[in-house]
């Protein structure tokens, strides 16, 4: 043997090692157990615990599901939460963090309206792609919709044009409207006016009263709708204002022989608090977390329940599908380049906990409904009875409607 | 119709109700101490959750009831004397103002306990047993409990004024109201009767807090929700005043009940359009007495404003330096914050030109950042103006601004005039909330972005830099001015100043305009800088981080805003980012800090330098 010889085996031999070798080299840089999938989110935690702790559980919950599932692609999920204190200022600069300084590949979260629309408009500026969980305002997905941001939740509108079918239903002709003193309260009833009217065109709207956001007087405002002898009374006030609102009706006998339609009551976060006074026969749209059986929904609360011992919220099915959505997302585009996940997003379907999901291309909100139902009383505790499930896609206006609403090409 | 009316102006009377009683608790210690209680309201919210706990524990029935309340009512009152004893009582001697840093300090603490303790939910306790139904009158229903609060409100003014006119401790505390230093001279423990004076205010915010278990629902807001209110009420009834604030809580109660009626969007203003019109027409609130103490509380004198020491003009040139020559090399996020802190410190020290050599506090000033803010918004969003021009015209609307309601402002003195300056502040925000065709409402502008030449982070910092940094110069140059010694010698002696020829009016005027111009400079960087504009810009809390900017940093000293703008910016910024329960330890850090600098941080600076380099023997 020469030399040469040896040193050609060697040379054979080590090429054929390294053709070997090459793929476990690329695939360790960027497969199995490589760069993980970070998502930044941004919310409103120290201002709003009681929606905003469930929501994080559940978005734990579906990340270790899809993680312990051997992650996207391979790759794990990783999420950075950050507080912005309920200030939106706060949130851009947050959101400029965790893009900058932990690098994550897109945005995600938003409580307050106010809030969300600040991160989308970040989103759009710096074209990162934002993922929108809770903001309701109609304006982040129409008025001041961007290519850059999708939302989850049914919208303002979505969920006004749900309960106004039901009132349309009711033989009530004189209407009062009760709603927080901001934008939400004030699209909320300004959509429900609409689409009554549009339904039932004899309604007549007798009074108006918005209480500041969290400091409901409670008794002057009973008193005011008293006074105006309405026949039905829409409600848009949640949370204490809700709690106050309910108790002082009670007492003054404001919803004797009277019909009250009432947005987001029939979520446990809202309808938890009030206890053996929670109201009964309302129409709201909520979450009776412990009558729905349909197969997603039972494993969903299984596991939930196995998690965190706790039962579920609706805050924690926002949390759980807006993981959902963005895994499904990152398994159809396979990458995490943002133009190519913001192509993935437009017209995703994917599987939520309530039933299929779709991120509309023209608009960028998605299909998930909400349950309409009654509320009713039950061992002390309020619930829902009589509920059905409203898909999304059939409470949004039709498409050349929302093409004039929304400016911006979709 | 007219039973309606009667029935609205009978809710008016309760709410009137619960306002005056957590009212009075702050009445009797400001009164007193002078303090401005800033955890008035965290205390009426612990009584309601003390209560509810107690309530919930206790055997239903009416003793398990009211002695939940009534216990709740004194465990808040040995709560304020802890807050009192362990805090407050040692810092009587700090500038004016210094207790609110130290109050703010409390309430934090006592936001992330209370989610701590009792968790996020609402929590609806029973009702009153005995009073749980409703009567009927002019045939409608009027609940019992609302009744009963009805008289609860003048029961305690009663007792309260019984207390105070009638009895040896009440005589004390009347005469300590008027010259405490003389009631001391009569050998009256002072610190006996301040806590029994705080002990006093904390039972009824607690017992205030307490009674509202059958009404309202308990939650984590409260403390928030009702101090501004309370505050008002304190102030349109004249400061000190129990006979006032009962006059004043009639007078919010009775209008809320009914303008809601005329105008249901009014709630979120009317409180202090309610403010803003008497304190215009009485500077000293409905009751309020116009001969404040002439002597300050303080005891320390401030020391004349001189140029920076050399050593202090060393440190500013190298933190320049380093602002300057640094920043290439740091990454986005770091310049986002430092451009932050830039602005911060503008307005921080924009706060301090008319707080500290002005004398006067300003508890609206963000209403003029937000001025600056709106205006280069809404020249971006209806002009399509490019960002040199939003920046250079944001300031002379805020100025124009501060002009106007400086007016006002001005001609009225301490707490007043602050509390005139929140009023405007609020009007202005809720102008901004409400007007939505041309702002937005609470949904902002959007796309305030600067313009393509300044959009590289770095490039918009040294921008920031040089205009942020380049003002408060300029505002420091101003106050080593003539025109800041005027300013200074109509704070120390208005008579004087008067006599030889000043006219204190005028130059507190141009002072507050010229700091409403700069907080306008810095709103219209920080518009740019966050690209969307939302009414919060307005709000209390913004004008309260300028206030304890200020405080953090010394109101005494010149560099003052800067370390604490600082301080402060820095201090959130990292621990928001580290834990969940950021606020208790902002509110520890900011306790801790103003128990070991009760000077601020710079004044402590100033004061260890000066112990260092005082001549020997003197």
């Amino acid at each position: 043997m020469t030399v040469q010889g040896i040193q050609r085996r060697h040379l054979l031999a080590g090429v054929a090692f390294g053709t070997l070798a090459a793929p476990g080299i690329l695939h360790a840089q960027g497969g199995a157990g490589g760069e993980a999938i970070r998502i930044g989110e941004v919310n409103s935690y120290s201002s709003q615990p009681a929606f905003l702790q469930p929501y994080r559980n559940g978005w734990i919950l579906a990340q270790e599901q899809v993680n312990a599932a051997g992650g996207v692609n391979g790759r794990r999920l990783e999420t950075i939460f950050r507080d912005d204190g309920g200030r939106p200022e706060d949130a851009v600069r947050l959101a400029g963090e965790l893009v900058s300084s932990e690098r994550v590949h897109l945005l995600a979260g938003g409580f307050l309206s106010n809030v969300g629309l600040a991160l989308a408009d970040f989103a759009n500026q710096n074209k990162r792609l934002y993922v929108a969980s809770e903001p309701l305002t109609d304006a982040l997905v129409w008025a001041r919709g961007n290519p850059y941001t999708f939302r989850l939740r049914p919208s303002t509108y979505m969920q006004s044009a749900m309960l106004a079918e039901e009132a349309a239903k009711l033989p009530a002709k004189r209407w009062a409207a009760v709603a927080p003193n901001y934008e939400y309260g004030q699209s909320a009833v300004r959509w429900f006016k609409e689409l009554l009217t549009r339904a039932k065109p004899d309604v007549e709207f007798v009074a108006e009263q918005y209480p500041a956001l969290g400091r409901i007087d409670a008794g002057a405002t009973v008193q005011a709708l008293a006074a105006a002898d309405p026949e039905a009374i829409f409600n848009v006030t949640f949370a204490a204002d809700l709690t106050n609102f309910v108790r002082q009706g009670f007492t003054r006998g404001l919803f004797e022989r009277r019909h009250v339609v009432s947005l987001l009551t029939g979520e446990p976060e809202y309808l938890e608090p009030l206890g053996d006074e929670a109201p009964e026969n309302w129409i709201v749209t909520g979450y009776p977390w412990d009558q729905v059986e349909t197969a997603s929904h039972v494993a969903f609360r299984n596991a939930y329940r196995q998690r965190w011992n706790a039962h579920p919220y609706l805050g924690s099915v926002v949390g759980y599908d807006t993981v959902a959505a963005i895994a499904a997302m990152l398994r159809k585009v396979g990458g995490t380049q943002t133009e190519a996940m913001v192509k993935g997003m437009k017209g995703l379907r994917f599987d939520a906990v309530f039933g299929p999901v779709e991120f509309r291309a023209l608009d960028h909100q998605a299909t998930m409904g909400a349950y309409v139902g009654r509320t009713v009383l039950k061992d002390g505790k309020g619930t829902m009875v009589d509920w059905r499930y409203a898909d999304g896609a059939d409470y949004l206006p039709p498409d050349e409607v929302v093409r004039r609403l929304r400016p911006t090409a979709a | 119709m007219l039973e309606n009316l009667l029935l609205q102006a009978l809710s008016g009377l309760a709410s009137a109700s619960s306002l005056f009683l957590v009212a009075s608790g702050l009445t009797v210690i400001f009164g007193v101490s002078r303090i401005v209680n800033f955890a008035h309201g965290s205390l009426y919210m612990l009584g309601a959750y003390l209560a509810f706990t107690l309530v919930t524990f206790l055997p239903r029935g009416h003793l398990g009831f009211w002695g939940g309340i009534l216990g709740a009512a004194l465990l808040v009152g040995l709560i304020g004397v802890l807050v009192e004893v362990l805090l407050l009582r040692r810092i009587y001697r700090a500038p004016e103002l210094f207790q609110l840093l130290a109050t703010f300090g409390v309430v934090l603490i006592v936001q992330d306990l209370a989610l701590l303790t009792w968790g996020p939910q609402d929590l609806l306790g029973p009702r009153a047993p005995g009073l749980r139904g409703s009567v009927a009158i002019a045939g409608l229903r009027f609940p019992l409990y609302e009744l009963f609060l009805i008289l609860v409100g003048p029961l305690v003014l009663g007792l309260l004024l019984l207390l105070f006119h009638r009895t040896r401790w009440g005589t004390l505390v009347r005469a300590a109201t008027q010259d405490r230093e003389m009631v001391g001279a009569l050998g009256v423990n002072q610190r006996v009767l301040f806590t029994s004076v705080f002990f006093l205010g904390a039972c009824l915010a607690g017992l205030a807090g307490a009674l509202q278990l059958p009404r309202e629902s308990v939650n984590l807001h409260m403390d928030l929700a009702v101090i501004s209110e309370v505050f008002v009420v304190v102030v349109v009834g004249g400061l000190g005043s129990l006979g006032g604030a009962f006059l004043a809580a009639l007078l919010i109660g009775e209008l809320h009940a009914f303008g809601i009626l005329v105008f249901p969007r009014i709630t979120l203003v009317l409180v202090f359009l309610v403010m803003a019109v008497v304190l215009v027409l009485r500077p000293h609130g409905l009751l309020g007495s116009p001969h404040e103490p002439a002597r300050a509380a303080t005891a320390v004198t401030e020391p004349p404003t001189r140029p920076a020491p050399g050593p202090l003009r060393l440190l500013g040139l190298a933190a320049l330096a380093a602002a300057v020559l640094l920043p290439p090399f740091a990454g986005d996020y770091t310049l986002t914050v430092l451009t932050d802190i830039a602005i911060a410190i503008l307005f921080a020290a924009s706060l301090h030109l008319i707080m500290g050599p002005g004398g006067m506090a300003s508890f609206g000033h963000a209403a003029y950042f937000g001025f600056g803010a709106y205006a280069a918004a809404l020249l971006t969003k209806w002009l399509a103006a490019p960002m040199a021009v939003g920046l250079l015209l944001a300031p002379f609307a805020a100025g124009l601004f501060g002009l106007i309601f400086g007016w006002f402002c001005v001609r009225l003195s301490g707490v007043y005039a602050a509390m005139l300056t929140l009023a405007f502040a609020q009007i202005a925000w809720s102008v901004a909330f409400q007007w939505v065709e041309v702002t937005g409402g609470d949904n902002g502008i959007l796309g305030v972005w600067p313009s393509t030449w300044a959009a590289e982070k770095l490039i918009y910092y040294y921008l920031a830099l040089t205009a942020c940094f380049g003002a408060t110069l300029l505002l420091r140059r101003i106050i080593h001015a003539p025109f800041g010694y005027a300013l200074r010698a109509q704070r120390d002696s208005p008579l004087r100043a008067e006599a030889i020829g000043m006219d204190g009016f005028r130059i507190r005027w141009l002072a507050f305009a010229l700091a409403a111009l700069m907080a306008g400079v810095a709103g219209g960087f920080f518009a740019y800088a966050k690209g969307s504009v939302f009414p919060t810009f307005l709000s209390i809390p913004r004008s309260v981080d300028a206030l304890l900017m200020v405080l953090l940093g010394g109101v005494r000293t010149l560099s003052g805003p800067i370390l604490g703008a600082l301080a402060y910016t820095g201090l959130q910024e990292q621990l928001v980012r580290v834990t969940d329960l950021w606020r208790l330890v902002l509110g520890c850090a900011i306790v801790v800090l103003v128990l070991f600098f009760p000077q601020g941080l710079a004044g402590a600076a100033r004061d260890s330098w000066e112990r260092r380099h005082e001549p020997t023997g003197t």
